[in-house]
């Protein structure tokens, strides 16, 4: 896709030493200031210009899809990537992951009194590149500004409208006994990456997060043909939550061979160091799909065709004969079912 | 208790005897490790390490003992 | 990654477990001591390849799991102070005191971190002069060389505003009480490889005799765990019980003599309450007398009346291999991760835990898959 930049980096308001104070968030003249000099200029398009309340928009045949996620990371910036571009890959891969092709975005930024105003601008110009290189539209927007202490910086809403073509239905009750999981490449790098910066635990890594938008080999599926039963993206909760929750959703058991799901070394370095499982750690940038396991081969080949997808494999299967629960078998032969995490996963180090 | 994870010494970075400390790659992540414990450790010995301390510096002889042993069965199951 | 990836390949533990095959003709109970051991048996499912024979029980060597619910409800009262930061390792923060955990503290306000090492922690304290920085310093013989090592170098920079919370543990006691109980089954131990890589085995050898039971020091690893079980099996089969050391790429008979002298500097042994069990003489470390001003205990006096654990987990029993997670009318019912009774089903390496996560299903739903 081509990627075209809103405006070139050397003329990145970067030099400013302002921070954001209360009054940005008053509705008057320094919100409009803001604005117009740090915002806009970076998701510049039609609907910003008209400056409504709302954006109209026009919409072509077919189901609209609508999602809303929220983003708040520390750090701000991170091996791989930012929040900005968080906030529009991950709205974006929801969209994607219901089979709809992603068109437009809002944008709620909550700002908290102090940041320095080039970090939004940095935060900006990343939300403005992703959203180019993705061919979504930030349409809408609103910012407000609570007091010091009160946030962690910046946290931001984007909400997203998709268009999905005459396709079958892409959901968890389409899964069917003897699809094929198919994983869309290595896990655990967004996790790992946050994790190598947090105080305390903190090591040297390569680890770049995984983070990018999805909507591509989606595209290139559904474009092929493919009967694409049900797809969902790696979030917080990594590869397990996700195979769990579409094992309680669709009713079907699912079995995934843990020596088909590749592990980077640099991930399974720090999951060894800090005693976590990478089956449960963070992603951005993977997703899991479901399909008649007659297309598998053709579906391998046009994943593998692209680039956030080039390490696509056949990880498990989907049976009506167990419950509704996902067994792991591993390299010794040996099952373990999967579940969910009670919570927070922490460092086992003791 | 006491995850113990195997690491290559590849740098001395510290030498003061009681902070005596190694960059120590674990797979493809390094991390700055405490080995006043270790004081013989050289770079290039892989060790131990618990919470931030190498506590033991793997001896690579009795590391193969097992798949020595494991051959022998291997030659046994063969005759059988 | 060496020195892992070796020990967990599918050819030798294949050929592993069929010797154990060949080796074993009689049903035998084993316990391993470490919780790390208990967490890679249920991780890999080791049981399923064992002969229906050999039964593993799991010990005691968790330290989240063994620390006594007194020194919890300390540690939830100092971490709720404005003036400290608490750092602790992982898996403790979610250990239930009698009313709450640290992470209800942490959700209250309260600066509660999680650190990797106790020397982040000393750390901390460097970096935060006007605040009280306090480590929660579980563990057994592993971990304490590192937390004396803290203490030792606080002391040494005069960083006054650092204490620990001491709970730490002994090894060999804990196995002479365990094999006390006239109900004991357990026949043979495999001995935490990581806690003999500091102490060596040598306190082994008349434990051993007086025991009356085969102790094979073992290593973590698949392949390790199952080569425990083997040489453990094999001195039963043959009568015999003697120490063995599995884990020789990391143990010697005489362990970390740095480390020991480290320990032995800032620690005296002492009695030691365990969670479920009570006290066990000698099984435990406190500061020295010389560090005491780094004892939170005696920083932040707390008037402490010890209250009886009511939850109705049944950890001592389990801890001491006297019951299994499965037994327990609560597993998988009223007691889960995600709302635990008690700390062997918060812990990754508390045995109901890792009964829960690793395969085994809480037995009203229907008989346990793995035990074949």
């Amino acid at each position: 896709m081509n990627i075209e930049c809103p405006l070139p980096l050397d003329q990145l308001a970067t030099e400013s030493d302002e921070v954001i104070r209360l009054g940005h968030g008053s509705g008057g003249e320094l919100t409009q200031r803001l604005l117009r000099d740090f915002i806009f200029p970076y998701i510049d398009n039609y609907w910003i210009q008209q400056g409504h309340d709302s954006a109209k928009l026009p919409v072509d045949n077919g189901s609209l899809v609508f999602t809303t996620d929220s983003f708040v990371v520390s750090p701000l910036f991170f091996p791989g990537g930012d929040i900005g571009k968080l906030a529009v890959y991950g709205t974006v891969n929801d969209l994607a992951m219901s089979g709809a092709r992603p068109k437009y975005l809002s944008c709620g930024l909550i700002l908290e009194e102090g940041l320095p105003i080039k970090t939004l601008v940095r935060i900006m110009y990343s939300m403005g590149t992703a959203a180019a290189e993705v061919g979504v539209q930030l349409v809408t927007g609103d910012t407000k500004v609570v007091e010091r202490g009160k946030g962690d910086g910046i946290y931001i809403n984007t909400s997203g409208i998709g268009v999905l073509g005459a396709t079958r239905e892409i959901c968890p009750q389409q899964i069917v006994a003897s699809d094929v999981v198919i994983l869309s490449g290595d896990i655990g790098r967004h996790g790992m990456a946050v994790m190598a910066q947090r105080e305390g635990l903190e090591f040297e890594s390569p680890l770049l997060s995984d983070c990018a938008p999805l909507c591509d080999p989606v595209a290139a599926l559904l474009a092929a043909g493919i009967e694409v039963h049900c797809l969902r993206d790696l979030t917080r909760g990594g590869l397990a939550t996700a195979l769990v929750e579409l094992a309680e959703s669709s009713g079907m058991g699912i079995q995934v061979e843990e020596g088909c799901i590749p592990v980077s070394e640099p991930v399974q370095g720090a999951c060894e160091l800090l005693g976590l499982d990478p089956m449960y750690v963070a992603n951005e940038g993977r997703f899991i799909l479901f399909v008649p396991a007659q297309q598998q081969q053709q579906a391998l080949e046009i994943l593998t065709a692209i680039p956030v997808s080039i390490d696509s494999r056949v990880i498990g299967r989907v049976s009506s004969l167990a419950g509704a629960e996902v067994t792991l078998q591993n390299s010794l032969g040996c099952e373990r079912l999967l579940y969910r995490l009670p919570g927070e996963q922490l460092p086992r180090i003791c | 208790m006491c995850l113990g994870i195997p690491g290559l010494v590849e740098e001395i970075l510290n030498s003061e005897p009681l902070e005596r400390s190694a960059r120590v790659r674990f797979g493809g992540i390094s991390k700055e490790i405490n080995i006043a414990f270790v004081p013989t450790v050289a770079v290039g010995d892989y060790v131990i390490v618990h919470v931030g301390f190498a506590i033991s510096v793997i001896n690579e002889s009795e590391a193969k003992r097992v798949f020595r042993y494991l051959e022998e069965i291997g030659d046994l199951e063969d005759l059988g | 990654m060496k020195y892992l990836n070796e020990y967990r390949g599918r050819e030798g533990i294949r050929k592993i477990v069929a010797e154990l095959h060949r080796t074993t003709t009689r049903a035998w109970t084993l316990m391993e001591v470490c919780g790390g051991q208990t967490h890679a048996i249920a991780k890999y499912g080791l049981q399923q390849l064992l002969p229906p024979e050999i039964e593993l029980l799991h010990g005691p060597g968790c330290p989240v799991c063994v620390t006594s619910l007194d020194i919890i409800d300390q540690a939830i009262a100092i971490a709720s102070r404005p003036d400290v930061i608490f750092c602790s390792f992982g898996d403790m923060l979610r250990v239930p005191g009698t009313d709450r955990d640290l992470l209800a503290v942490k959700a209250a306000g309260g600066d509660v971190r999680t650190v990797y090492s106790p020397m982040n922690a000393l750390e901390l304290a460097r970096t935060h002069p006007d605040r009280q920085v306090v480590f929660f310093a579980i563990g057994f013989e592993t971990t304490a060389p590192a937390n004396a090592m803290a203490v030792y170098q606080a002391h040494r920079q005069d960083v006054t505003n650092f204490s620990l919370l001491v709970s730490q543990f002994l090894v060999p006691p804990a196995i002479d009480t365990i094999c006390a109980d006239a109900d004991s089954r357990v026949q043979g131990f495999l001995a935490a490889g990581h806690v003999c890589a500091i102490t060596g085995f040598e306190e082994y050898l008349p434990l051993a005799n007086k025991i009356r039971r085969p102790i094979v020091v073992t290593g973590f690893e698949p392949l390790d765990i199952l080569e425990g079980v083997l040489m453990c099996v094999r001195q039963l089969e043959q009568g015999k019980y003697e120490v063995q050391n599995q884990y020789a790429r990391a143990v010697s008979s005489e362990g970390n003599i740095p480390a020991r002298e480290m320990l032995q500097r800032v620690f005296e042994i002492s009695t030691q309450s365990w969670r479920g069990v009570g006290n066990i003489r000698s099984s435990g470390l406190l500061l020295r007398q010389e560090f005491a001003a780094f004892d939170a205990g005696q920083r932040f006096p707390m008037d402490f009346q010890v209250r009886e654990d009511t939850s109705g987990c049944i950890s001592g029993r389990i801890m001491q291999g006297l019951s299994k997670p499965d037994d327990c009318p609560h597993f998988g019912n009223k007691c889960r991760p995600q709302s635990p009774l008690g700390a062997p089903m918060v812990s990754t390496e508390g045995p109901c835990a890792a009964y829960y996560r690793y395969g085994t299903r809480p037995h009203h739903n229907q008989e346990p898959r793995h035990e074949h």
